[in-house]
């Protein structure tokens, strides 16, 4: 009997190693872009934001009250 | 009754505490997205600081337990867009001006140094840019993206499949000049980085 299937590795990626490497290139650039926008989110948020929101959230919850 | 043309002053209901809790949440979400929106880390500031006042006045319309953070970003964006449409002129100028920011901070002294994604992403058509971050970089769900942008899901899949090829080839065969550098070091270095970046987190 011949075993030419090689069940112990997995099979190539579908379109052969040039695809390969393209996947692996756009998942870098995910991860890059991922990063990029995570160290904007992970900025301390100016005070000037809260500020502004405890101005308008007095003028809209009547201070007259 | 002082003040005939202030509206009567309501009680601070709990539904405005709750929705002030989420919106501060997303400040920093707000802040990035304005940030890859206009480039310009004050300008990005004041667009953000737009939106959530904007978002703030409109809650009344917002319903609780929807997604509140597409629809803040729906905000930003519709802001960003009539701002420059009202204002075409004065941002082409910006334009003029970031695109001499970019060759500025090419000079190796400086302490801010724009990397490759950043530049290839400025070569990335406006709507394609803008989906890709929303999906590739926001988390978001390409039916979320379509809402934000107000387009059908199909426009925004086919706008970030072709923003990543762009961007791809951008970055292998390098569209902008850089230091000098040959241009499949711009994918190099990426791919470098994204290895770290994933050691790091893994």
């Amino acid at each position: 009997m011949t075993d030419n299937s090689n069940p112990s590795r997995k099979a190539a990626p579908p379109g052969g190693p040039a695809l390969e490497e393209a996947r692996l290139r756009q998942q870098a650039i995910g991860v890059k872009l991922r990063h990029m926008f995570d160290e904007v989110v992970n900025e301390p948020v100016p005070d000037e934001f809260l500020d502004i929101l405890r101005r308008a959230d007095e003028r809209s919850s009547g201070s007259g009250a | 009754m002082s003040g005939a043309s202030t509206p009567p002053p309501k009680p601070p209901s709990a539904d405005d505490n709750a929705f002030k809790r989420e919106l501060v949440a997303l400040i920093p979400h707000l802040r990035a997205f304005a940030r890859t929106l206009t480039g310009d880390p004050t300008a990005a500031d004041d667009l953000a600081q737009d939106a959530m006042m904007k978002a703030w006045d409109a809650r009344a319309s917002y319903q609780m337990g929807t997604n509140m953070k597409a629809w803040t970003f729906m905000i930003l964006r519709n802001q960003f867009y009539s701002e420059k449409r009202r204002s075409w002129r004065q941002s082409q100028l910006d334009q003029e001006a970031a695109e001499r920011t970019l060759v500025a901070v090419d000079d190796p002294e400086s302490p801010v140094a724009l990397d490759e994604l950043r530049l290839a992403l400025a070569t990335l058509p406006e709507e394609q840019r803008e989906a890709l971050i929303l999906v590739g970089a926001g988390g978001f769900a390409y039916e979320e993206a379509a809402e934000i942008c107000q387009c059908a899901v199909g426009t925004v899949k086919s706008r970030v499949s072709r923003a990543r090829k762009a961007l791809q080839a951008t970055l292998e065969r390098g569209g902008y000049a850089r230091d000098g550098r040959a241009a499949g070091d711009a994918m190099r270095s990426i791919l470098a980085d994204a290895d770290r970046l994933s050691s790091v987190r893994g």
